[in-house]
């Protein structure tokens, strides 16, 4: 069976592995297609989809693995040689270049030209028949592309990748940009190529459309295939979830002491929303409590902590941090006044990767340590260590950098720059995403400790049974919408699984 | 602060390997490229082996200068006019180091000092300064300061790319130069100003002395106080910043300020050498001081850099000058070499960025 797919399929690829630097974006991607099919990929954010796409259009060169193209061992060298083997790429940042026009756009590259003199006449004419084809003949050739809506933008990049002899369209999620009237048109040109023969592999973590237009789906998790040409008919929704979050390894969450019944509740978030993210959110979270956000990635749970933090000015709701009302949208206001902000990408949004780990640690308060704004790097230095003891933090040296550090220590650094600072309410987001399992079970306990020491905690993950595991009580989101607020002793996975697909599918 | 003064020279290079900044980060997070690495790597790894090149690039050229012009060259009053040279663009290069650490660009610099030295030359202030000459040397300052701080408002709140909001100031700066002094120049006419420039310190002139404590602040406020680790901060990665709670538009805006004093004490230091204030003052300078930030390894995309490395780009372009100079050659030659070493430094930096990048 496996066999006759490596003879049949379009493309196949086997083993892929791919670096940078020293992280390891892909471990080995399996991946089989077959001719006019629509195969799905499934994966979480930062899961490897993008890279392995990239790696497919000849963005990336694979470290290891191989790649058939009918058969037949290719490489695929650059985008260019992509192209002309036949494969095309959608872009979820779609790539089209705004100040030409449409017929331009969709000819870009290998214009049609005589004697080096674009042939404009001619080009309009073949990108109407493109258009037309993909059911959008109402569109002028002549448009310039900065003027049309998203949807019409992702037209235009779909005629360029069928002006070219296109055996196979990877669609990196298309729907994102697209209403629903806008998705069916966009599923009804997907199964007219399939129906010619093409083969499209769709990229999408909306579980309802995969069902919809979907024939075949792979699953990939951390760099990992954990599965191939799965049918998508006999796979139950469940089971695509356990694949893309990983059950495998059973994490063992420390026991958490009971909030004490008088304790203060020290943030207050009332009627919270900001416009096209989420809308009246509203909970409190006490002393000693660890609240979590549970919802699948896109629910708006990120956008919820930064709205909380000032990060992002909300336009309806109130933030009280241990009875201060908080100014929206000032993160120095929430600083201030004991708020702290472990933010889902450490790399891009927390640290600074050139800089030692005590400078990290503290970020936010070293103008405590100065005199008269003269750095007082020694007692910088002394906390830190304080810190880097405390939290196991290795390196133990402060005077490495950030950069240096593998994705558990640098979440530690993180906690430790709000322990030295001295928080009340510590918003985490992710903050066990790309941490091996034994730092994991190290932050778990860190958090506990944080919480049986009265920090009020608001956690974020897209591992439900992380949220479950380590909060009091959860939050269970979908669309922006807060849709449950339970026990979470009370509650299991699957529950909270079912509530989202049903919030979703409303 | 003017104490300092005298310790400043000799602190500048004792200190400079304390600097957090200028430590490069070790490429691979492995421990066994580490230790491969050795002695030499991890030399080359600190400030003192980053501007190692510096010193050979500029110890190559005085080599060159003394072999080719001989006594001319080496000559004490030479050297001292290759630094008297190099102390106006210096000092604008350091305000402009702040700046382009803190991830920003400032291309007013040049027009602005013209400007603070026609303000500072009107009649009218004259007329006031006869009072105490310091009065020229305040509004000089001042002018700058304010130039900056609109800069800075217009890139921090109104989100203007800072290379379009200081090109716009650097024109408009010069066209208001050239309003105020209806294009005439002015001379200055307080003798007392004239002596001062004109006067030594311990053998040193004035305008070097300037610079040398320029520098010494620039490089105490950039390594050892709050503003320069906020200034790194926000050049190394802006959103980490801003999400750790520092004020990155207000920090912003008061790098811009500081590189329009520096502007305007640089506008001061032109009519002390020139004893004249015009709106042709400073034309192209700041050209010359991004080039001396940048081959003193500062890096265009912020985040890292040193007040040392500026001023070896400095002095680099300085003896540059002097050498071509002494061997009659002419400001076209010395324009491409110029041209040369300035790509090369960039090349050199773009090496360096990719490695930081990876990790």
């Amino acid at each position: 069976m496996i066999k006759d797919d490596h003879q049949s399929a379009l493309l196949d690829v086997r083993g892929l592995t791919k670096s940078f630097g020293g992280v390891r974006a892909l471990k080995g991607v399996d991946l089989s297609i077959a001719p006019g099919e629509v195969h799905v990929i499934l994966g979480q954010n930062g899961a490897g989809k993008s890279t392995l796409i990239k790696t497919l259009a000849g963005v990336y060169t694979p470290d290891a693995g191989e790649i058939r193209w009918q058969g037949e061992p290719i490489t695929i060298a650059n985008p260019v040689a992509a192209l002309d083997l036949g494969i095309a790429t959608m872009y979820q940042e779609l790539d089209v270049v705004d100040g030409l026009s449409i017929a331009e756009n969709i000819f870009l590259g290998h214009e049609i030209e005589s004697a080096g003199f674009t042939r404009t006449g001619k080009a309009n004419k073949a990108a109407r028949q493109l258009l037309a084809r993909l059911g959008h003949g109402d569109l002028s050739p002549s448009r310039e592309v900065g003027s049309l809506s998203p949807a019409n933008k992702q037209i235009v990049s779909m005629a360029r990748a069928l002006s070219r002899n296109t055996r196979l369209i990877i669609m990196d999620e298309p729907s994102a940009v697209l209403d629903s009237e806008e998705v069916k048109n966009l599923f009804r040109v997907v199964r007219e190529l399939t129906a010619a023969g093409i083969a499209v592999v769709y990229i999408s973590h909306r579980l309802e459309e995969i069902r919809e237009i979907g024939d075949r789906i792979s699953v990939i998790k951390d760099g990992r295939s954990t599965a191939n040409g799965l049918a998508v008919a006999g796979t139950p929704t469940r089971e695509l979830i356990r694949l893309m979050t990983g059950r495998e390894l059973e994490n063992d969450f420390p026991p958490a002491t009971p909030v004490a019944a008088g304790a203060p509740v020290l943030l207050e978030v009332e009627n919270l929303g900001v416009r096209g993210e989420f809308e009246g959110v509203s909970f409190s979270v006490r002393a000693g409590e660890v609240v979590g956000l549970a919802g699948l990635v896109g629910s708006g749970r990120s956008e919820i902590l930064e709205a909380i933090y000032g990060a992002r000015k909300p336009t309806s709701g109130s933030v009280t941090l241990d009875g201060r009302r908080l100014s929206p949208g000032s993160v120095r206001d929430a600083v201030n006044h004991g708020m702290g902000l472990s933010p889902e990408e450490r790399k891009s949004q927390g640290l600074l990767l050139g800089e030692p780990i005590y400078q990290n640690i503290t970020l936010s308060s070293f103008g405590r340590f100065a005199r008269f704004s003269f750095l007082g790097e020694r007692a910088e230095r002394t906390a830190a260590r304080e810190q880097i003891a405390a939290l196991e933090l290795r390196p133990s040296d402060p005077d490495r950098l950030a950069g240096t550090l593998s994705g558990g220590n640098q979440q530690k650094i993180l906690l430790a720059r709000w322990l030295v600072h001295g928080t009340k309410v510590l918003l985490l987001d992710e903050p066990t995403r790309g941490v091996d399992v034994g730092a994991r079970a190290e932050i778990y306990a860190l958090i506990r400790r944080l919480s049986a020491a009265g920090t009020a905690i608001v956690i974020v993950s897209s591992e439900i049974e992380e949220v479950l595991g380590l909060a009091d009580r959860a939050l269970v989101i979908a669309e922006g919408k807060v849709l449950a607020s339970v026990n979470a002793s009370e509650i299991s996975e699957h529950d909270v699984l079912d509530l989202v697909m049903e919030g979703s599918a409303a | 602060m003017s104490e300092q003064t005298p310790g400043g020279e000799s602190q500048v290079p004792s200190a400079q390997p304390l600097t957090p900044v200028a430590t490069e980060p070790e490429a691979a997070p492995d421990g066994g490229a580490d230790a491969r690495a050795g002695l030499l790597s991890r030399f080359m790894g600190s400030s003192a082996g980053r501007n190692l090149g510096l010193i050979i690039a500029l110890g190559v050229l005085c080599a060159i200068g003394a072999i080719t012009a001989g006594e001319r060259f080496t000559d004490v009053g030479n050297i001292l006019t290759i630094v008297r040279y190099a102390s106006i663009i210096g000092v604008l290069s350091i305000g402009m180091t702040f700046v382009i650490i803190g991830g920003g660009i400032d291309l007013s610099v040049g027009s602005v000092l013209g400007l603070a030295s026609v303000v500072a030359t009107l009649t009218a202030v004259q007329t006031f300064a006869e009072v105490s000459w310091l009065l020229m040397v305040l509004v000089a300052v001042l002018v700058g300061v304010i130039a900056g701080i609109i800069n800075g408002v217009v890139i921090s709140y109104g989100n203007v790319v800072a290379f379009m909001a200081t090109l716009a100031m650097l024109v408009a700066s010069r066209g208001f130069a050239e309003i105020l002094s209806n294009r005439s120049t002015q001379i200055v006419r307080s003798q007392d100003f004239i002596e001062f420039f004109r006067s030594d310190f311990v053998g040193i002139p004035v305008l070097i002395w300037i610079f040398i404590v320029v520098a010494a602040l620039g490089w105490v406020l950039l390594n050892r106080t709050t503003f320069g680790r906020r200034t790194v901060a926000i050049g190394g990665n802006r959103e980490a910043a801003r999400l750790a709670g520092l004020q990155v538009r207000r920090h912003t805006m008061y790098l811009y300020a500081l590189s329009g004093l520096t502007a305007g004490i640089a506008g001061v230091m032109m009519m002390g050498r020139t004893n004249v204030g015009t709106s042709t003052h400073g034309l192209l300078y700041e050209l010359d001081a991004i080039a001396a930030v940048v081959v003193g390894g500062t890096l265009l995309i912020g985040g890292r850099g040193t007040i040392v490395g500026t001023v070896f780009g400095v002095l680099i372009f300085a003896t540059l000058t002097n050498v071509f100079t002494q061997n009659n050659l002419n400001t076209s030659v010395q324009a491409v070499a110029k041209g040369v070493i300035i790509v090369l430094a960039v090349l050199l930096q773009q090496r360096f960025a990719a490695r930081t990048k990876r990790r």
